[in-house]
């Protein structure tokens, strides 16, 4: 049987707050290979960030609670570690890159200090070598003079730069693993454009798996393999990055690709937004959590949560419109045309 | 015709740094935006367009250079005049979450210019507030409730309906949608072009995300380190750009139809300099790919190279 190098299975994730309890992520399950990218999607408050944070086993608790499911790690199972074992794996095996390169390293110490400390605290290398292996790095992410700037201040780097040498911080151990929080989100366009092509050769070279958080579609389209969309705390759909733009099955999905005009378009259109807000996650509906926003929402999309429908080989979508039982889609948009 | 409702001409605006330096923030621009248009300007982090936008509304105040709205120089303007153009030019905000006022009912908030501009008391006051409520999709119900209790998308209808309560002409947009989620992004930029319909307004609208300017605006002007690099119709702009740095910027934005990532990419190496110790000459030429040596020794002319077609490189001065 083949394996997966990283596994996530049923993942239930709340937080308990003075409102009540969040269920910020409900039964999520998807995996990654080696070396591949898989983006994962989704709006503010969808679990996406939860959902890596509790990889990385960063999951305040209290008044986090990781309630069910597993993460496994070429089969082993990272939410069962203890402490001192997880902080083994953390940065030699798998490691993250957070979205503002302005508050994740320290402004107090000097940034090849914080590259080599990753490096003596996972492995075998101590003094010199050490030094030698983070200017390795400032030089393998792109940075000139990397014996000099191994002596530099974070101040004294750009946006761009910061998020560079927070990538050397994370590679520095080889992991097979990297987690990416929204990494270009603070960063211009250009600089994005660059920081992109470096996680794509790094993988190329170290054939290291990412899993990139993004909500930007555009990013996933020129950066991902494989993509899981998350609404509500769940994935909504996953599917090869081609077959997610070409054939989409979850309206969630259709509204997120209507909602962004496209910029080849000769002629323009208005802009197709997906009316009301994202769910309440404190109780959130017995159903599809998309059914209330949903354009072709059925009754039994409010009663009973929809099982992932296999569309083909990789590609799922939890729907009902891909239930065989469904009437064709024409046929309900006629439907409610008339009503 | 159309007529000219803003006009700004060399305008400079420069920030002090300590006894001896100076932030070049907006260095001599001269742009024209006309009547019922949509005017985007891009840029990237400190290319100077909200400073531009700030300088507009009169939050801030140029250091040399003249802004002239419908014929009158805003520098000279009597009391009277101010209050009239203060109506007259509104601004909506960025972060919806920091330009509310915390403590006060969203009706006040939206009501705040009213009250100054003695629009409306009483009853009539309170009904225009309702009305501007539902005109940017939100409930008169709402007018009672606090800031807190509304989403980013909510807010930024909030402060929308805070600018129109006072039946503004122009209206600067500061990067509006930024901070909203794609599906609410949506949301507003439909509201904000039927209320141009509908209100006969004209708009200043300031983004990075250039797909977004794209699509709502009618021109759009690139600037760069404080300078205009480039100005033409937004479908010209993206179909033909002509200057280097437009060039760089349309490649890097990162699209999701599958053809158009076969696209020729032109990734700039290294970061935009300082604005305190800009480049000489052209400001782009440190990470421009076609840099030549005129570009160090002088600054490139402010060229209409195609018609109605403005750009600033030694690339095409023939």
């Amino acid at each position: 049987m083949l394996e997966h190098l990283l596994e996530v299975n049923n993942l239930e994730v709340r937080f308990k707050t003075y409102g009540g309890e969040v269920q910020a992520v409900r039964d999520v399950s998807f995996h990654v290979d080696k070396g591949e990218i898989l983006a994962i999607v989704g709006e503010s408050g969808s679990g996406k960030s939860v959902t890596v944070q509790s990889i990385m086993g960063l999951i305040p608790t209290p008044p986090g609670k990781i309630k069910n499911g597993e993460v496994l790690l070429e089969g082993q199972d990272l939410l069962k570690l203890s402490k001192r074992e997880m902080q083994k794996v953390k940065g030699s095996k798998i490691s993250m890159v957070f979205q503002d390169p302005m508050t994740s390293l320290n402004p107090t110490m000097k940034v090849g200090k914080q590259i080599t400390e990753s490096i003596t605290a996972h492995q075998d290398i101590k003094g010199q070598e050490a030094k030698e292996r983070a200017i390795d790095m400032i030089r393998l992410v792109g940075i000139s003079n990397p014996a000099e700037r191994y002596n530099q201040y974070p101040h004294e780097f750009s946006g761009g730069m910061r998020q560079r040498i927070m990538i050397a911080i994370a590679l520095a151990c080889h992991p097979q693993v990297l987690l990416a929080d929204e990494p270009t989100t603070a960063l211009d366009v250009t600089i994005q454009a660059q920081v992109l092509d470096l996680m794509k050769n790094l993988r190329d070279e170290l054939d290291t798996s990412i899993i990139l958080i993004t909500h930007d579609l555009g990013v996933v389209a020129e950066t991902a393999e494989r993509v899981a969309v998350m609404y509500g705390g769940m994935i909504v759909e996953t599917a090869p990055v081609n077959e997610l733009f070409n054939n989409p099955k979850h309206p969630y999905t259709w509204g997120l690709l209507e909602s962004i005009p496209d910029i080849h378009a000769a002629d323009k259109k208005r802009l197709v937004p997906i009316d009301g807000a994202p769910p309440d996650l404190f109780s959130p509906p017995k159903g599809c959590p998309f059914a209330p926003r949903c354009k072709y929402a059925m009754d039994v999309c409010v009663e009973a949560m929809p099982p992932a429908f296999s569309i083909e080989q990789g590609h799922e979508a939890k729907c009902w419109l891909n239930d065989s039982r469904t009437p064709a889609l024409q046929e309900l948009a006629a439907g409610r045309e008339q009503l | 015709m159309t007529e000219t409702i803003i006009q700004i001409d060399q305008m400079k605006k420069y920030y002090p740094i300590g006894k001896e330096l100076t932030v070049k923030s907006v260095d001599d621009i001269s742009i024209e935006i006309k009547r019922g248009e949509t005017f985007g300007l891009v840029g990237e982090s400190g290319s100077g367009k909200s400073t531009l936008g700030k300088t507009i509304v009169g939050l801030e105040n140029p250091t040399s250079g003249k802004i002239v709205y419908n014929g009158l120089d805003l520098s000279e303007l009597n009391k009277k005049q101010k209050k009239q153009i203060n109506r007259e030019i509104q601004v909506i905000f960025q972060d919806p979450h920091a330009s509310l006022n915390p403590r006060m009912r969203v009706g006040d908030i939206i009501a705040e210019g009213i009250d100054a501009h003695k629009l409306a008391k009483g009853n009539s006051r309170q009904e225009r507030v309702y009305e501007l409520l539902e005109r940017v999709g939100l409930q008169p119900g709402h007018a009672k409730r606090y800031p807190h209790e509304f989403s980013g998308g909510q807010r930024q209808r909030i402060g929308i309906a805070r600018a129109l309560a006072v039946e503004p002409k122009f209206i600067v947009a500061d990067e509006p949608i930024s901070a909203l989620d794609v599906s609410i992004q949506a949301q507003v930029i439909n509201l904000l072009e039927d209320l141009k319909e509908q209100e006969d307004l004209t708009y200043l609208f300031i983004a990075h995300d250039l797909g977004m300017v794209k699509h709502i605006s009618d021109r759009i002007g690139v600037m760069y380190l404080g300078k205009m690099m480039e100005l033409a119709d937004s479908e010209e702009l993206f179909q033909d750009p002509l200057h280097p740095y437009t060039k760089a910027l349309l490649s890097a934005i990162p699209v999701t139809n599958p053809e158009a990532q076969k696209r020729e990419r032109l990734v700039l190496d290294g970061d935009p300099p300082s604005p305190v110790d800009p480049p000489s000459g052209c400001r782009f030429r440190t990470r421009c790919p076609f840099a030549m040596d005129v570009c160090a020794q002088s600054v490139p002319e402010w060229r209409e190279v195609k018609d109605n077609h403005w750009t600033a490189c030694h690339l095409y001065n023939s």
